[in-house]
């Protein structure tokens, strides 16, 4: 059977949904917030009701995080939060607010805030500057806000970094989204320091945007199609250039781009779905593959435990980072169940669904901090502030857990560079 | 099989032989659990009317649409009415049928009269009936392969019938209803629209109730009283525990469609009936939003109807004997020409997931006054057999539509009331139906949805039940659970029906709430729903055999088109019933009682 079929007029493929439930056994949501009628109730089972009468559409579906965890419990591959989305963004009445502008537009927000970074994180950590955002804007007092950086990670890598790339025979180009551009660089750096190592050149996207994810949830479909569309421009012209692939450090920002531009979105971006992946993959493959060889400081040691986010988990794609985690000898692995940390990017910072939010990331933190470990490893950067929030563990994407065990020069030698 | 009665009698529905003994000891259950139920008073079943050995000034013999119409009309007029069904309200051709509220434009060009009792039905029901009528609109599209000539013969007859018939172009068709064929050349705007049988059957017998008559259900009448050359009397039975008694009537109304001939059979009149059997196929969504008809002369499968949650395509139409009339079986070639015809009014039909077959039949008359039965008579017969075969206190009302229910139910009372000498005004065209009282701005649970929004479960239920939906408890966590998830039934609608709407086994619950009508065809809802019955009837045993032919009754329909998801659904199903829960071992279905 064709299971990708979509031809029953609707645009989705509910009808192949056999009412099992699983879905809803496996929604986070669910399991917390009892006004959140399920996955299958949300989306299959809501859908026939809204083809009646968009009448019948549900306010609490903007409980669902989108985490896709249904989509991955479905034995029938039905694409139960693609239709959630889908029911969001054609139904809903709620205009996006004030806030959900501000949290969405991670461009508008970081490029503001960037040049004022120490004065603006300094402010964030205030109590009474929280209250305010609290009682004004509807953003929780009890969340950490993530510190911006003083410098764009694109302004680093024009002063420092990119002619050295250009001098490589065999290209990436690195999407590096929103976190690594205003927050995070050194997440970027260390991108960079691994697929030279490997013996690749890294370049950037003629124009990137922000993958859209943040836009698509508060309900900013005009906005998120704009940003897609300059997106996927870039990255058709870096495949016609001839790059090995598209790559990126961030499993959402990779989630969105293959899957949700298409599905959600409407725009088809399947001509390119296949050269867009994630950096974990990349080098996995060249490993697995190319007969590409790693070579670690004998000096490392820890312990890590490693969270699948939940679009890692769509993807199907953890078995990577995870595999290339285990291949350091020092390192200390410890599997965590598949639990989801319930941010779900801007979802955990309103104040309504700050407490869901918690409860359903409870057991994870649970675990973590039973676990003893040093740090924990994951993919995606709204994980890291949860967990780092809720846990005071240290968090890191598995590619900076890789920058920092390896060894460059003896990388490289192993490599024949 | 050796059946033992239930040992506490006085707490306990008398009419079931049940073994729940030693049902109880098989499935290691405490054997009172079930009979400690707060808030229902033992031994009394409130939903039924009991035996009273009235006299009543008339009988109606018949639970569909025309029945129930006629009880309801009676009723109002103030006769001392009984009104039995020898298995549920709609179980007969009344729910076996497209649901479309026609226009008559069909008909207008072949029968010109019935497309005028349409029209002028048409109207009536969308003020009386609001909350059954969906009131969508309706097409007449010519493919490239009809004759475009035939749209203005088409038109000019409708407009000669009352109907308003608008010429649109392609473009605007496909703007109205995007799932049409888009190769259409022509097409024709009518007021057509939907109409949900069932609804409109219960809302006639609240009415009927309301006004005072009796209702029995499962009571079948197995011979009648005589006095001379006068019918005074019906003899009836139980159809569920086989007891045998009579009541007794001034005059007695054959409203039993298709059956009317057996009827008349054992009154020794003859009433010709030619049965003619009409397959149709539900799909599993709402394809279109408007009636699709073709432009042509009336053939197969040329109507894709949208009945609530999914649309209905049909029909086929062959004749059938009568001794074939309770054994209707849809076959391959008719499911193969439903899908194929079907997939020319709006193309999606080829691929979109089918979810069951059903086959009614068409209670079509020989020609009144001739009991030869050469000519067929396509609309209303209303026989006073006192005129027509000497036989005084006997009426039979058939052919017509569901459409021309409320019609024949007037046409009906007028000869009882003429026969009662009690001449009166028929009021059923002005007076709303229960649970259409209400204008549609105001909503039953108006007032709570300004405090809190409504969930779809109570959407719903005020879709189905229009302003009766009211009396459905929302109060706590767990009349808001929901029974079935496909079509949004809660535990407070189950128990509304049940108490309010003559429910006593899963399938009545099925016709009165679309519980198990969904998607997964009762695969999630049968055993919570029989959980909640079993509360109200207190006997496990029976209700497990209810259970039992419940998913039979599901699978019969789903046979024909298993294949894709629904043969996976329906092997979903089996595991759960059969293979978890071991439904085939413990119970055998109640197929006596009710094979539909």
């Amino acid at each position: 059977m064709n299971r990708d079929r979509i031809n029953n007029g609707t645009g989705t493929n509910f009808d192949e949904c056999i009412k099992c439930t699983i879905c809803t056994v496996y929604c986070p949501v669910t399991a917390v917030n009892h006004d959140f009628p399920g996955p299958k109730q949300a989306g299959p089972d809501g859908e026939r009701y809204r083809l009646k009468k968009p009448y019948f559409y549900d306010e609490a579906l903007k409980y669902c995080l989108n985490c896709k965890r249904c989509e991955v419990a479905c034995p029938s591959e039905v694409r139960i939060g693609d239709i959630i989305q889908q029911a969001r963004l054609k139904y809903s009445k709620h205009a996006p607010s004030l806030r959900d502008r501000m949290l969405a537009s991670t461009d508008f927000v970081g490029t503001m805030a960037t040049p004022f970074a120490p004065i603006v994180n300094g402010m964030l950590h205030l109590k009474p500057v929280k209250k305010i955002m609290d009682k004004v804007l509807g953003i929780d007092s009890r969340r950490t806000f993530p510190s911006y950086s003083r410098e764009l990670f694109t302004e680093w890598y024009k002063r420092e970094a990119e002619n050295e790339q250009l001098k490589y025979d065999k290209h990436v180009a690195y999407f590096h989204g929103c976190y690594v551009q205003y927050n995070y660089p050194q997440l970027g750096k260390d991108m960079i320091k691994v697929m030279n190592a490997l013996g690749y050149g890294v370049i950037l996207l003629e124009e990137e945007k922000c993958c859209g994810v943040a836009k698509i949830a508060n309900g900013l479909v005009k906005e998120a199609t704009r940003d897609a569309d300059i997106n996927l421009r870039s990255i058709r012209k870096a495949v016609k250039h001839g790059v090995s692939a598209i790559l990126s450090t961030s499993s959402t920002c990779t989630f969105t781009i293959r899957d949700e531009y298409t599905h959600v979105l409407g725009i088809d971006a399947r001509d390119v779905r296949d050269d867009v992946m994630l950096a974990t993959r990349f080098i996995y493959s060249l490993i697995d593959e190319a007969g590409a060889k790693l070579a670690f400081r004998r000096d490392y040691h820890k312990r890590v435990a490693y969270h699948v986010p939940c679009h890692m988990e769509r993807l199907g794609w953890a078995v990577y980072s995870m595999s290339l985690m285990r291949m350091i000898p020092g390192l200390d692995y410890v599997p965590l169940d598949p639990n989801c940390c319930g941010i779900a990017g801007t979802y955990g910072f309103k104040k309504e669904n700050y407490d869901y939010s918690q409860a359903m990331g409870r057991p994870l933190f649970d675990e973590i901090e039973r676990a003893g470990v040093d740090l924990v490893a994951t993919d995606c950067e709204t994980c890291k502030w949860q967990i780092e929030m809720s846990t005071g563990l240290p968090v890191q994407n598995p590619i900076s857990i890789l920058a920092d065990a390896l060894d460059v020069e003896e990388t490289k030698k192993l490599n024949n560079l | 099989m050796a059946v033992r009665i239930c040992e506490d009698q006085d707490r306990h529905v008398s009419y079931c032989g049940c073994r729940r003994y030693s049902f109880g000891r098989r499935l290691n259950i405490r054997r009172y659990n079930f009979v400690k139920v707060k808030n229902v008073k033992p031994g009394k079943t409130n939903f039924m009317t009991t035996k009273t050995n009235r006299h009543y000034d008339v009988i109606i013999i018949g639970g569909g649409a025309t029945g129930a119409g006629t009880a309801r009309d009676c009723a109002m007029r103030g006769f001392r009415t009984l009104l039995v069904e020898k298995f549920d309200f709609t179980a007969g051709a009344t729910g076996r049928n497209h649901g479309l509220l026609h226009s008559g434009a069909r008909y207008a060009v072949t029968d010109p009269e019935s497309a005028q009792e349409c029209i002028k039905e048409n109207m009536i029901l969308k003020r009386i009936a609001k909350h059954c009528v969906d009131d969508t609109g309706g097409l007449f599209v010519t493919l490239p392969q009809d004759d475009i000539d035939y749209q203005s013969v088409f038109v000019k007859a409708c407009v000669s019938a009352g109907i308003n018939a608008e010429i649109i172009s392609p473009e605007e068709a496909i703007l109205l209803e995007p799932s049409v064929n888009h190769d259409l050349i022509g097409a024709v705007r009518v007021p057509d629209g939907a109409i949900d049988p069932f609804r409109l059957t219960v809302a006639n017998v609240v009415s009927a109730r309301q006004y005072g008559a009796s209702i029995l259900t499962y009571t079948q009448v197995i011979g009648f009283e005589f006095a001379q050359n006068r019918v005074v009397g019906v003899k009836l039975r139980d159809n569920r525990n086989g007891e045998i008694w009579s009541e007794y009537a001034e005059v007695v109304v054959n409203a039993s469609g298709i059956w009317g001939q057996h009827l008349a059979r054992l009154v020794g009149v003859n009433v010709h009936m030619y049965p003619a059997k009409g397959s149709l196929l539900i799909f599993g969504h709402r394809i279109n939003n408007v009636v699709i008809n073709r432009c042509r002369k009336a053939a197969d499968a040329d109507i894709l109807v949208p009945g609530d949650t999914i649309s209905v395509i049909g029909t086929t139409s062959s004749r059938i004997p009568y001794a074939d009339i309770d054994n209707l079986e849809v076959t391959r070639d008719e499911v193969d020409l439903l899908v194929r015809e079907g997939a020319l009014l709006a193309p999606v039909l080829a691929e979109a997931r089918i979810l069951r077959a059903y086959a009614g039949v068409r209670p079509l008359v020989a020609d009144e006054n001739d009991p030869t039965g050469r000519n067929i008579s396509r609309g209303i017969v209303c026989l006073d057999h006192a005129k027509r075969d000497g036989v005084e206190g006997f009426v039979t009302i058939t052919g017509g539509k569901l459409m021309t229910y409320r019609l024949m139910a007037e046409m009906a009372t007028d000869v009882v009331a003429e026969k009662l000498d009690r001449k009166s005004a028929c009021r059923t065209a002005t007076i709303p139906l229960p649970g259409s009282e209400l204008d549609k701005a105001e909503e039953p649970f108006g007032k709570k949805a300004h405090i809190i929004q409504l969930s779809t479960e109570q959407k719903a239920a005020e879709e189905r039940h229009g302003s009766l939906a009211e009396e459905i408890d929302f109060k706590t966590e767990y009349d808001e659970a929901l029974i079935c998830e496909c079509e949004q039934v809660s535990v407070g609608e189950i128990n509304f029906a049940i108490n309010k709407l003559h429910c006593e086994n899963l399938i009545n619950l099925r016709r009165r709430t679309r519980m198990g009508m969904g998607t997964c065809q009762g695969e999630m809802c049968a055993c919570r729903a029989a959980g909640i019955l079993v509360k109200h009837n207190r006997c496990a045993e029976r209700t497990l055999r209810d259970l039992s032919s419940f998913i039979n009754e599901r699978w019969k329909g789903m046979k024909p088109v298993a294949w894709g998801e629904s043969l996976i659904e329906a092997q979903f199903m089996s595991w759960l019933y059969e293979g978890v829960c071991g439904l085939d071992k413990i119970a055998t279905p109640l197929d006596k009682i009710d094979s539909k």
